[in-house]
């Protein structure tokens, strides 16, 4: 009770400090000015960076798309020798990987996140979050590396023949998990994704759940309601904001991860249906040929790729913002 | 009413059935996600281990066929790390501090917060992408300083961030109280505001170095890999691409090379998360 009201009287502090600190009237003096501008570049810089990369980007890409045009995306053509490029195996790539990804990470993280603030035992609660924080920060090149020397062997050998026996059977959707057992592939690549996000994605959601006023749910426990309860019905709605913007950065992180990815998903330039066949995304395919290619086409090819993954993230995670930026609005309405 | 009280029963039934089965699922989601994670530690270890031993730390990384170390590596990383870090910090505090300090009013800092936020989870192959466009291409060659630069990407964002938040974070009365003595305001910026979230910058920092060395990608085209010494003017050697390359390889001594650096960087990431943890205990970051 008393923790709930002190934490409101601190954010109307800093409330306070961004909205009183601006109008204070004061006589600038040439050293003032001049700091003040300094800085005023530098954030101006982080701005002129995003435009540069942007820009960068467009120009080593012009080649390409004064050859290719609109059809690059639809063209699932990769051929070096005639100078033909298209990049539709390599962004489907991409989309699907980051979707598996997250179909498996979000309910994962959110069991996670659950369990550690609602049910997890006072001792093991720090313990755990901080294992859990410090595993979002492993490089995802391990995860590669794991995914390639360990995870694709067991997996070719005990699960790819499964699912190609029982969901390839099935009418519809068995087109999607039939194939061979050669373990790398675009299943791969999304699982080893998921386990990568997991950490982060749990990080964040257990970080917006904690914030939830104990004194609302303390509220409900009083009323009788049980432990599943109040996560569904109290702590997810008040969180729901930092909840969608967890899940936005995980998917921004999967769309971007390239190292996790390049080992595991097999770098092959042809479309298949089956998820257990070899693929590319847009990172794997940058990856594994930017240093090799040979040729005004073949790298300019590659940039625009390049500037397909930077646009993509740029509207997922533009969209992540402007959905938050909205929702705390019309929570600041209600409340 | 009536109703509600004679369904009673059965609809307690349901919630603590309910109750359970969630309760369960959440347990099963934290197995889940353990079980992988000790996994990939486990196999960390047992293959990185047998590989530390002094000639990792003072011998170049040699031929397939023949032993070796990764020193030209460890040293390459280091420099190309320390390097980002120096272009990064200063760029970074300043700019959070505008978007802290003056950002009150004005187009700029809102704007900039967005499109930090942007750059902060931008796909860093896409940064290395863009630093060989400007840079490695208009020189000619790849080099260590390629790669710093497009680490030091990296570290701004990140930097931006918490030095942002932190300076937000310092009390408005500090401020009136030093303007109410007749201190200019970069001196109240730079020796009270500032100093008084330290502790949150240097672990902004620290977050940011370790975020940075174990990046790959956007090494691969910038700093690229040597088997030798070399100056930051040159290709230089670093863990992560030769962890990529020697990974990549059919050979298995190359392999052996490839789990000890993966060890290696994996406890240094660790261990920048730790310290950076403990200067900064009380509060956690950015929220």
């Amino acid at each position: 009770m008393a923790n709930g009201s002190e934490v409101l009287i601190e954010e109307n502090i800093i409330v306070g400090s961004t909205v009183s600190g601006s109008s204070r009237p004061r006589t600038y003096s040439m050293a003032d000015q001049l700091f003040k501008n300094v800085t005023r570049f530098f954030a101006f810089l982080v701005l002129l960076l995003m435009a540069a990369i942007i820009v960068s980007l467009f120009m080593g890409a012009l080649p390409a798309i004064r050859k290719f045009g609109i059809g690059f995306i639809g063209s699932a053509t990769w051929n070096p020798v005639t100078n033909v490029f298209g990049g539709l195996v390599p962004i489907v790539g991409t989309l699907v990987t980051s979707t598996i990804a997250l179909l498996i990470a979000v309910p994962v993280s959110f069991g996670i996140a659950m369990f550690l603030t609602e049910m997890c035992p006072a001792r093991l609660k720090r313990p755990l979050g901080t294992t859990i924080e410090l595993l979002a920060g492993i490089p995802s090149i391990i995860y590669g590396m794991w995914g390639l020397f360990v995870f694709a062997p067991v997996f070719s050998q005990h699960a790819e023949p499964w699912i190609d026996a029982h969901l390839g059977r099935l009418p519809l959707i068995g087109l999607f998990f039939s194939g061979p057992p050669i373990g790398i592939g675009i299943m791969t690549a999304g699982l080893i994704l998921s386990i990568m996000v997991i950490p982060f994605i749990a990080a964040v959601i257990r970080d917006v759940f904690e914030v939830v006023p104990p004194l609302l749910k303390e509220s409900a426990y009083g009323l009788g309601a049980t432990t599943w309860e109040v996560t569904r019905y109290i702590v997810l709605p008040y969180a729901r904001v930092g909840v969608v913007g967890g899940i936005m950065l995980g998917l921004g992180r999967a769309i971007g991860e390239t190292m996790a990815v390049t080992f595991v998903i097999g770098n092959s330039h042809s479309l298949h249906a089956s998820l257990l066949m070899p693929g590319n995304s847009i990172a794997s395919t940058l990856a594994n040929e930017f240093t090799e290619a040979v040729g005004r086409i073949y790298t300019a090819s590659l940039i625009e790729l390049g500037l397909f993954l930077f646009i993509i993230t740029f509207i997922v995670l533009a969209l992540a913002k402007l959905l938050l930026i909205r929702l705390s609005r019309m929570e600041g309405k209600r409340s | 009413m009536k109703k509600a009280k004679m369904e009673l029963i059965s609809i307690q039934g349901r919630r603590r059935l309910m109750n359970t089965l969630t309760q369960a699922g959440a347990m099963l989601t934290v197995a889940f996600g353990l079980f992988w994670l000790c996994w990939i530690l486990l196999t960390l270890l047992r293959n990185g281990l047998p590989g530390m031993s002094l000639k990792l730390f003072t011998e170049l990384t040699p031929p397939p066929g023949s032993p070796g170390g990764i020193a030209n590596a460890i040293v390459g990383t280091f420099l190309i790390v320390m390097l980002a870090t120096l272009i990064g910090t200063p760029v970074g505090i300043l700019a959070g501090t505008y978007m802290a300090e003056y950002g009150q009013t004005g187009w700029l800092a809102p704007i900039t917060g967005f499109v930090n936020d942007i750059l902060l989870s931008a796909p860093s192959i896409v940064l290395g992408l863009f630093i060989y466009e400007i840079y490695v291409v208009l020189v000619g060659h790849f080099s260590g300083i390629a790669g710093s630069f497009a680490l030091g990407l990296l570290v701004i964002p990140v930097v931006v961030r918490t030095t942002e938040n932190m300076l937000k974070m310092v009390p408005n009365r500090l401020r009136e109280a030093a303007a109410a003595l007749g201190t200019p305001q970069w001196k109240i910026i730079t020796m009270i505001t500032l100093r008084a979230s330290r502790a949150g910058i240097i672990t902004g920092i620290l977050l940011a170095v370790a975020r940075i060395s174990g990046e790959t990608a956007p090494l691969l085209f910038t700093a690229l890999n040597n088997m030798f010494w070399s100056k930051l003017t040159q290709p230089t050697a670093n863990l992560p691409v030769m962890i990529f390359d020697y990974a990549m390889s059919p050979y298995k001594d190359w392999h052996d090379l490839a789990w000890a650096g993966a060890l290696l960087i994996t406890l240094g990431v660790l261990g920048l998360n730790i310290l950076a943890r403990s200067i900064f205990k009380q509060k956690p970051l950015g929220r």
